[in-house]
């Protein structure tokens, strides 16, 4: 856990006032255990330097910030989604494997004729 | 490490700043390893571009490596792991509950209403699968529309409705009868791909009807009404005297209707004179006797060089 000063520091890319408005947009959002200082995980420092990336280095305009953002936090919880699936399909047997697999490669069911 | 920092942005040694920051903003979107989550790989081509970056965007930095002072070595940037190393993990989930997905426990009810067990009343709404079916109909039922009673896959019995003028193959939707939707999703829909039989004597061209008509010769010779049949009732058709086999008569507005334009496509009729089925003794004296007088030749055009 970090401090707001130790992840300037650390980070290099970003400065008090311009985290602090990232906390407040809820960009970054660290444990925030008042009256004390918020505290930065590994995993909001590495959230940090992708906002820095985002920001700096590829120009992502400050309106357009919260809409990528979204759309990234939506691709990270379909990984997550289709992770748990397929962990869980791959512990099934041969067959059930089998039977996911046919219908996933044929979309549309054949219904065959109708005369 | 003695890599050309200009070859790896990809820009010429005398590009300028500007240059340089176009080409590795083009670079860094294509290859930022937290958008590209599912390719492992492009982290360390990443992290190259990025150190050569930090090189020559800073004018300062860049005029000493052009002389040698430094080299492409030991200019990375401090050592982070990427977003996408945690973003799976359980704890990434309170960004995430703005997206509606949140917890493990949103995820849970994802899981379970996948598979039909219900959770507590699961947002996870899935519409039912699509089904394709085949359906053989007459030429006359594409023709003129028609009404068909068929049994799903699944035996139900709906009215299918075949719009008149549907072509070969056509596709017909039906919306809302494939297999039914998970946790009151929506039905699927069933798409029935018509396959036209031939007919015994009308032929199709798009949206005009083809009839070989067989003619007496009395017909032919002498001219006359003569009833044809045509998609709807028979009609009666002039056959202007001297008429020949391959002459063709067209009926118009008797073809089949256009599904865009609502117009009706024409019917042609191309003439057959059909001797009588059993040799007749007075005609062919009379033939012998025309023949004498009036000699004529059909076949003028088989001999001309071409």
């Amino acid at each position: 856990m970090m401090t707001l000063s130790e992840v300037v520091t650390m980070v290099g890319r970003v400065d008090r006032v311009e985290l602090t408005q990232w906390i407040e947009a809820g960009w970054v959002m660290p444990e925030r255990p008042e009256p004390e200082e918020p505290r930065f995980s590994d995993l909001d420092i590495a959230r940090v330097c992708l906002i820095c990336d985002l920001r700096h280095d590829l120009a992502v305009e400050e309106e357009t910030m919260p809409l990528v953002l979204s759309l990234l936090d939506q691709i990270y919880v379909l990984r997550r989604q289709v992770n748990a699936l397929t962990a869980a399909i791959r512990q099934q047997p041969d067959d059930v494997r089998q039977a996911i697999l046919d219908l996933l490669e044929q979309p549309r069911r054949r219904g065959g004729s109708l005369g | 490490m003695n890599d050309d920092l200009y070859a790896t942005i990809g820009v010429s040694r005398d590009a300028s700043q500007e240059d340089i920051k176009r080409a590795y903003r083009k670079l860094a979107k294509e290859l930022h390893p937290d958008l590209n989550p599912d390719k492992p790989d492009v982290a360390e081509r990443f992290k190259k571009i990025t150190a050569a970056y930090d090189i020559l965007s800073d004018p300062e930095k860049r005029g000493r490596y052009d002389r040698g002072e430094i080299d492409a070595s030991g200019q990375e940037r401090p050592q982070y792991r990427y977003y996408r190393d945690f973003a799976e993990d359980p704890a990434a989930g309170r960004y995430y509950a703005r997206e509606g997905f949140g917890d493990e426990e949103q995820l849970h009810d994802f899981l379970e209403g996948l598979f039909g067990r219900g959770g507590r009343g699961s947002r996870v709404r899935a519409r039912g699968a699509d089904v394709s079916y085949t359906l053989p109909i007459s030429f006359l039922e594409a023709a003129k529309g028609a009404k068909k009673r068929v049994t799903m896959g699944d035996g139900r019995t709906i009215d299918l409705t075949i719009p008149p003028g549907v072509h070969d193959r056509q596709m017909l939707r039906l919306k809302g009868q494939g297999m039914p939707g998970f946790d009151g999703g929506p039905p699927g829909d069933a798409y029935v791909e018509v396959h036209i039989q031939p007919h015994p004597f009308f032929e199709r061209k798009d949206h005009n009807v083809h009839l070989d008509l067989p003619i007496t010769l009395t017909e032919a010779v002498l001219g006359g009404k003569v009833e044809v049949p045509t998609i709807d009732s028979p009609v009666t058709m002039t056959v202007p005297k001297g008429s020949n086999t391959g002459t063709v008569l067209r009926l118009r507005g008797r073809g089949i209707v256009d599904q865009r334009s609502g117009q009706r496509g024409d019917q042609y009729v191309r003439l057959q004179v059909v001797l009588p089925e059993t040799p007749d003794p007075e005609l062919e004296a009379f033939a012998r006797r025309w023949a004498e007088t009036h000699a004529y030749d059909p076949r003028a055009d088989l001999r001309r060089p071409s």
